[in-house]
This record gives C-alpha cells, structure tokens and sequence, in this order.
C-alpha cells in the first residue's frame, strides 16, 4: 500500500456525539497507517487546521472526507456542501451522517420544544432571564454570531450528495480499516452502496433460532435473558433480525438485545417498518385487545425503539420543512 | 436499478369501443404518454385485443426496437395474457409488458370526463414508471401430482372415484363414516324407474374397495389441505375402529361374540329406528365390511374392563385393536373433488307437523329405512307400535319453499314422495294422500311415473298442510315418552299409536280439508350439510347464500370451483337427485383429469424470492407462508422458497425484516415507481 502516492484526507464532525472520532483512533497503530496513507488536511478534533484553509482548497483536491454527524445547524450545512465541493469522494461516516442516529430523534418532536427543554424546563435548568441562543447577539465589542438551530435534522445526504455509507454507532475498527483498504485500492462498490456486509446481525449471532412467536415482551431491566436461544423469541426487542451486519453481533454476545445501530439491510428504505412488519407477524395471538395489550405493556416507546437511529431518514418524515430548517 | 437511457417503452391506448373512448379523450391520454419519461411511441386504437390491435404493437416492438409495452385498456384480468402472449410473439419477454387499466377503474367509475382523463393519466404514468422496473422473467412450469382426492364417499363420490381409477389415474377417497354409499345406500328403490338402489349402488361399492387405483379412507376426514392446484398436501384424520382393517375378513363372528347379547344401541344409518351392539356393521352391505367398535358404550374401551367375548370369536385373525389411537395420513394430490353430499332438513323445528311429538309423524328417510329390505324392519312399514298403516299422509314441500326454511325447491322431493306413495301402496295397500304444492316433475320419465301412480290409486291434494293434530278419541295421551338422547323412538318401545289428522286447504276445492291418517311422512327438504362451511374453508372454496358450494359458474363452469384445482359434485353443491349426481360427478372426474392430464401448469410469475446472501435465517417468514412454501436451511441458515408452492400473496416480502425476501414483479423499485408515477397527478 505504502508504495502508491500519499492521498488526502479530512475528517469531520456535525450533529454527533464525538463517539465516531472516538472510532477512528480504536484502530490503533493503524492510524500510523493511515498517516502513512494519506496527509491529513483537515481533522479539527485532531489537527489545526481552519475552515477558511479548507475554502481556499481547490475543488476536488481532497481525495476522501469522512464525514460524521447529521445535519442540525446552518453552519453544519456549509461544511457539509463546503467539503462535499473540496472532496472526490464523500463518505457518511457512522450512524449520525447516515441516517441521523439519536440526534435525529428529535425530529419527532420541534425546535421550540427542543428549545424549552434544553434552556428551561429541565430540573437542573436556571435560566431566570429565559437566555436562547441568537444568531446574532450585538455586544458593546461587536455583533457576535451562532449558526441556526434548524427545525429538523437531515442526514448528511439529505444535504448533499454521497458516495459512500459507512454504518454503525460508531462504526466498528476493522470496519472502517476495511473501508479505508478499499477506498485505497479502488476496491469500491457502485457509488451510493453502504461500504458493509450485506446480511444482518442474526448471520452473525451464535444463538440457537427457532420460528418467532412471541406472547409477551420484555424490556432488558425485566428479565435475564438465557444465554442460548435468540433474544426476540424469549421476548427481548431484538433489532438484529432487521440490522446490518458489521458489529459481531456485539450486544447479543453480552445478552443485551441489539438496538440495530448498523442500520438497516441493503436495499431496505425504512429500518422501523420493517421491523414493525416482522414482529406484528410474530405476536402469538389473533386477539385484536390481547395484542394491543401485549405492544402497550412491552413496547412503551415505539419510535424510540424501532426507530432509534433512522428517524431522519425513514419514510416518516414531516411533511414540509420550512425554508429556515 | 433503472437504466434509463436505453429505455424504450410502447403505450397503447384502447377505445374498448365506447366503453374507453365515450368517458374520456383517448387523444389527449396518448398525447400525454408521449411526455412520459422512456416512452418511445404511443398510439391510440379501437380495440386494441383484436388481431390488428395486437400485430400492431408485435410490429412495433420489432420496427420501433421498443423494450417495455404499457397497454391501457380493461383489466389485466381479461387481457394480460393476451399482450404478454404478442411480446413474446414479438421476440419480448412477455413480463416486460404491464397493463393499465382505464376502463374499470377509470372509465367504468368516473362521470366526468376531464376527471377520468387526469384520473386515466395518473394510472397510466403509474404504469409506465412501474414497467420501466420490469426484469425479464422466465416462465415456469410444475409437474401436477397424478393422483385426486375425492371427499365423500355417496354416490357422487364413489361415481367419481371409479371414473378417474377406470381412466388409469390414482385415487384417494375419503368418507367420514364407517362405510361408503351414502343417502343412496339407505334407499330401497329409485325413482322413476324403481331401480333397487342396492342392487345398482352396492356394486359400484365393491369396486371401490377392490380397484387397484383407489386408496379407500373411511371414517376419516379431510384435516387440512396446503398446498396449490396441481400440487395439494392433504393431511387426513383417521378415526380408530377398534378392529385392524386389514386383519378383518369381514366375518362377522365378533357381532355375534359380542357380552351384549341384544342390539340395544341406537342405529344412526338407520336414523334411530334400528339397534345395534357396541360392535355393529352400519348396513349388511357395507364397504369395507369391518365392524366398528362405539368407542363410548364398548365396555372394555369405556370401562376398561369386559371379558372380551368379541376378540374370543374373531380367534386367531386377532384384528381387535383396542388401543388403536387416530391417526394422520398424508397425502400429495393433484386434484380434488368435494362431493360431500347434503343433509336432510330436521322437521321437529316446524311445530304444527309434530315430529318427534306425535310418534307416527317419520321422515321421508326413516320410511326409506323402513321399506328397504335390508333396514331394521327387513322391509315391512309398520307403526311404531309394529301394526300395518291404513292411512298414509304424505306431506310435500317439509322445509322446501319455504321462506321460514328453506326459500328453494329442493327438486327431488315431489319424485321421491311419489316413489314412496307407490312402495306404500305397493306393500301395504294402503290409501295415501300426497299434499303438494305443486307436482314438479321436469325429468326423464317423471311425468310418467306420475301418472302411473296416479293410476295406482294415490290421492292428491293440491295444498300446503297447515297443522297435524292427534285425531278425535286419541287425544289422551298421544305423546311420545322421553325421547332416548341420540336416536328416536325406538320401534315396539311406545305403547300408544294414534290416528292422525293432517288439516289442509285444497286450493282446487277451494274448502279446508282435515284428512284423517296412521301415519304421516313428511317429505323433508335437502339442506347444506352442518359443517359445510368448514368444508368450504378446508378447500378453499366458497359457499352460496343457502350453503350449497359455489361453482365457478353457474352455467359455463357447473363443477369447477373459485380454488382451480378443487371440483364439486352431487348435493354438496345443491340439491340434486341421483342421475344428475352421477352426471355431475363424471363430469368433475373429467375436469380433474383435464388438469392431471396437461402434466404441467404454469406459476405465477409473481414469487418470491430469497437473496441468499442477505437471509441470515432468522426464521420470522417461515410460519407466515401461508402455503408452508418456506423452509429452512439450516446448514446455510437461510430460508427456501419452494417456487412451486409460493402463490405471490407476498406476505414473506412484507415480513422479512432483512429485506432478504423479495418479489417478482413487486419489487420495491417497481412498486415505488408506480406510486410516484401516480401520486404525481393526483
């Protein structure tokens, strides 16, 4: 690898957690081959490097951005179409840029109502003069700015256009080493593809299967799961019969359900209805108020479930956003 | 994925005559084709089924090099297998064609014009964004199990059964009791002609039971079928008898052996008129000749304790098996014929005739029982306190044409209750009395068998019957004692037989008439049987609003049914008498051969399937199909559509949470094509 010309790469960070910046480095000493890869242009977490040195970039000069979080904020957005013009291939990195991730599941509710939380309603909140942020705040030094709190947040390709998906909360190190050794050896699948496995956790899950019927869900506190058998037939919400392959099946192996952070499968357009449709066809019983009762009692927080990481970018979605977010 | 630039798509819009072209302008729709993404010509014709219609898009396809054909025009229904025939005539894969259908969802239903033409050009851009998705498909093709499953063991079925096993074709028959024959075997003789119903059924009975080609199940019943034309699983509950069927020589010494010494179990082939012992044959002619053990009055299997005099005489064939357990047998057939009969109307809920309160009111089958030689009397008709009637009464019309009952005519009575006049005269002289409604005799030598028995002496009286009351004098106690649960009154066990008085208007005389009788047959109507909608869910097919099985058409497709593979026959599928019967189960027997015959059938073309590489096994389709067409692989944990299984219903696709499952001709690029092609105009 090392013999090919060094290539550039960026790195970035929008509405996230910082979890994904965090999985860049649990590759450990390969970074030192990534160094050897690749000059690192931008990586604000890591390197200084400014976004006014980005702008004066030429158009297509940096070979791969890895681009992670969604799309919350005006200035987010400017990176994203920023760096979408700097770069020859763009990656959305991890859960958040996919498909919006935790940050996303805000789109069930409103920026006014996100506001009120965040700034007042909170136990621990003091906030007697009701401070929001501004976009524009005129102090006796000068104006200062904030970027746009948007209504809704959009994935990174609801903003811009996208080569490559690279799923998971964070994604997985080997992973993303993979991704990288394929980006290096234009070893890539048709633009627009999910850089992953094309099967689900179930593939890689060690427990005994059986045909799904399910009476009564449990949620993690309630019960300890045996360790043998599936999880979703002992009633656990198990999303791995509907997430991506890539972890290991990480969570099922220390007998937590998986909570389908890679996504959905190739080709599937909306991980919650999919998996609303496999378990309403798993519910043992054909008693319209036995089955009410069953959901109510074990599934409290449908969207929080099924939709935990893919609210932004399922079907559901608002009907109109409007032109300021 | 779409590739859109060799796209190119031939739209065709068709007049239907007026039925298209009087609700909307088919000009504009084509015109407004043309702008429709990938479409490389579009034209507009009268009748686009009709033999130019069609060789005008086969010489487009090859002039115009188009790709995909969207026809706008009925149903896919009518005309889907006409325009997929042309593109392959053409050199197209025939998949690659998609119709639109204007004329009943748009023409048919929409009053103004210029809202069917918006209606007709959402439809139309659904379809030619949906076709743009279309993948060449091949056609495939099953084998058809060469075998038939015949349900009901009556004339019907044993007609139908030996029609397919003479014709060299494997058969599998059914009956849920313990013999075959049916209604027919419990009748002493047959209208018009007095045939002895025995002497003609009971050798067809006997052929059933030695023909090499037919598996013979009696007292089992049809447990569920999976499973498609051409290719049914048939899971099939056998009751135990008691007595190994192939260890029985049919000798009968274990009746004789039986601790009972005297009959005294109620009879039901008899219809309670004759007893039996726990060990009983239903009728001497039975087939198989096996007894039958009851289960609930046999000592040793209700009590577990008995000296078993009946395995002492049955010796060394040793067929008495008294933990014999049900059993399931299974099998694969091509073909099904539902010939499970009708049921005879219970009287006792019409309250003025009094039956099964006046003991000398009977059906028309307890006297069929009564007269046939072979039936608890041997033949004679005597009253239940075993004196000869002078008097006979027979009603017509008992729960036929009826709008408290039954609104239709059930067709064999008027004949039968003839039959019966006759056979009563006959071998007791006495007088009887018809009371009809009207003489319905529409058949081959009916007429004149009604005027023979007419000549014979037998009163008529047009009119329906009103009421039967206990005549004058023996009104002390003209009750029959409680009745024993299970069977009627059983014969020389009631002590009072009074006259009888049937009280009817003669619509000729135009006078009340009261009619004084010993005894009164009421002529019963035939109904669906209890647990036909049972029957009808086993198989797929469906029932009219009386009960009676529903046939494809009521002229064109008399015995074929809503489910392909599934034909009905006899008086499951209405009233009927027996050369109708016969007549109808020939012609099922045929239509069955006519699919086991062509060796092969087509599948639909719209399965599903399992992209191997992205099932992971997680077993949430496999209890879903509701044609058990999935299985698992456990060794490459996936899951296996059998093709020849899948119907399409796409419940799997719609299940899979992997996305694994997919459909043909419905995938989801197919699908969302069409319904943003269709959501953009409305």
């Amino acid at each position: 690898m090392s013999d090919l010309p060094k290539g550039k790469l960026a790195l970035y960070w929008a509405a996230s957690c910082g979890g994904c910046e965090i999985a860049v480095l649990a590759i450990n000493e390969k970074i030192l081959d990534v160094a050897a890869l690749f000059d690192i242009v931008f990586w604000p977490v890591a390197i200084d490097a400014k976004v006014h040195d980005v702008e004066k970039m030429p158009d297509k000069s940096i070979d791969v951005c890895l681009f992670n979080g969604g799309i919350r904020t005006s200035e987010q957005e400017y990176m994203a179409k920023l760096l979408r013009q700097k770069s020859k291939v763009l990656v959305a990195f991890g859960s958040c840029a996919s498909e919006g991730c935790i940050p996303g599941l805000a789109n069930a509710t409103s920026r006014r109502k996100i506001f009120d939380t965040a700034y007042h309603n909170t136990p621990s909140t003091e906030n007697p003069d009701r401070v929001e942020p501004q976009t524009q705040t005129a102090m006796a030094e000068g104006t200062l700015h904030l970027p746009l709190f948007y209504e809704t947040l959009r994935t990174l390709d609801q903003t811009v256009p996208v080569d490559y998906y690279l799923p998971g909360c964070p994604p997985e190190a080997e992973r993303i080493w993979d991704a990288i050794t394929a980006i290096v050896e234009s070893n890539l699948p048709p633009p627009g593809s999910v850089i992953g496995a094309e099967t689900t956790v179930c593939d890689e899950c060690k427990r005994t299967r059986n045909e799904k019927k399910i009476k009564k869900f449990y949620r993690t506190w309630q019960v300890i799961p045996d360790e043998d058998s599936c999880l979703l037939e002992q009633g656990l919400l198990c999303c791995g019969i509907a997430t991506r392959a890539g972890c290991g099946s990480l969570c099922p192996q220390v007998n937590s359900p998986c909570i389908g952070c890679y996504g959905p499968n190739k080709g599937v357009q909306d991980f919650g209805a999919r998996m609303m449709a496999a378990l309403s066809s798993m519910i043992d019983s054909n008693d319209p108020e036995e089955i009410d009762q069953i959901i109510r009692d074990g599934i409290p927080d449908p969207v929080g479930s099924f939709y935990r990481f893919s609210l932004a970018a399922g079907h559901l979605r608002r009907a109109k956003v409007g032109s300021r977010g | 994925m779409i590739d859109h630039e060799s796209l190119r798509i031939g739209v065709y819009v068709c007049h239907c005559g007026s039925n298209i072209a009087g609700a909307l302008d088919v000009e504009e729709l084509t015109r407004f084709a043309e702008g429709l993404p990938g479409v490389a010509l579009s034209r507009h014709y009268k009748y686009m089924c009709s033999d130019p219609g069609q060789e005008l898009v086969k010489r487009d396809i090859v002039e115009h090099r188009l790709n995909r054909i969207v026809v706008a025009a009925c149903s896919p229904n009518l005309h889907e297998p006409t325009f997929r025939r042309a593109a392959e005539d053409a050199g197209l894969n025939r998949f690659l064609v998609q119709m639109c259908n204007i004329r009943e969802q748009v023409a048919w239903v929409t009053e103004d014009k210029a809202d069917a033409l918006t209606k007709a050009e959402a439809h139309l851009a659904g379809a030619v964004r949906r076709v743009a998705g279309h993948e060449p498909l091949q056609r495939q093709f099953v084998r058809i199990v060469p075998r038939a499953l015949v349900v009901g063991g009556g004339i019907a079925g044993i007609q139908a059964a030996l029609t397919l096993a003479d014709a060299g074709h494997k058969v599998v028959l059914v009956e849920r009791e313990p013999s075959i024959g049916g209604h027919m075997a419990m009748f002493d003789k047959t209208f018009p002609t007095l045939d002895c119903a025995a002497c003609i059924l009971t050798p067809k009975m006997t052929s059933v039971k030695l023909h090499p080609n037919i598996k013979l199940l009696t007292y089992s019943t049809v447990e569920s079928v999976e499973g498609s034309v051409g290719n049914y699983r048939v899971k099939i509950r056998r009751k135990p008898r008691y007595i190994d069927e192939d260890l029985c020589v049919g000798c009968m010494q274990c009746i004789d052996g039986c601790v009972f010494t005297q009959a005294k179990f109620s009879n039901a082939f008899d219809q309670g008129l004759g007893l039996r012992k726990p060990v009983y044959l239903p009728f001497p002619q039975a087939v198989p000749p096996v007894p039958v053990v009851d289960p609930e009055v046999c000592l040793q299997i209700a009590r577990g304790k008995c000296k078993q005099s009946c395995v002492e005489a049955c010796g060394e064939r040793n067929a008495f098996k008294f933990d014999q357990q049900e059993e399931i047998e299974e099998y694969n057939v091509g073909a099904i014929i539902v010939a499970t009969g009708f049921k005879a109307f219970d009287p006792s809920v019409i309250e003025y005739y009094g039956y099964g309160k006046y003991p000398n009111v009977y059906t028309s089958l307890e006297v069929e029982r009564l007269l046939n030689a072979g039936g608890p009397t041997g033949g004679k008709l005597v009253l239940r306190d075993g004196s000869t009637p002078k008097r006979v009464g027979i009603v017509h019309c008992v729960g036929s044409r009826d709008a408290n009952y039954h609104p239709y005519c059930s067709r064999v009575c008027c004949m039968y209750a003839l039959k019966l006049a006759h056979l009563v005269r006959e071998k007791t002289g006495a007088e009887v009395t018809n009371c009809y409604i009207d003489i319905r005799t529409p058949g081959k030598g009916f007429e004149e068998f009604y005027n023979r028995v007419q000549n014979e002496g037998v009163q008529f009286i047009r009119g329906k019957v009103a009421d039967i009351t206990p005549a004058a004098g023996n009104g002390d106690s003209p009750h029959l004692p409680e009745r024993p649960s299970g069977c009627l009154a059983q014969m020389g066990t009631v002590p009072f037989s009074g006259g009888l008085v049937m009280q009817v208007d003669d619509t000729l005389l135009g006078s009340i008439r009261k009619v004084e009788v010993d005894m009164v047959i009421l002529a019963v109507a035939l109904e669906a049987q209890a647990d036909a909608g049972d029957v009808r869910r086993t198989f797929g097919i469906s029932c009219s609003t009386e009960g009676f099985f529903l046939e494809k058409h009521p002229k064109l497709a008399p015995v074929n049914t809503a489910n392909d593979g599934v034909m009905v026959a006899g008086a499951c599928q209405g009233a009927k008498d027996i050369p109708d019967t016969v007549a109808q189960a020939d012609a099922a027997a045929a239509k069955a051969m006519v699919l086991i015959d062509s060796g092969q059938i087509e599948l639909e073309p719209n399965t599903a399937w399992v992209d191997e590489e992205m099932c992971s096994g997680c077993k949430t389709c496999i209890s879903l199909c509701p044609y058990q067409a999935i299985t698992p692989d456990e060794e490459r944990k996936i899951a296996v559509i059998d093709q020849a299984l899948c119907k399409g219903c796409g419940t799997c696709v719609a299940a899979c949470p992997s996305g694994a499952a997919k459909q043909h001709l419905f995938g989801d690029e197919q699908v969302n094509e069409e319904l943003e092609g269709l959501m953009n105009y409305v």
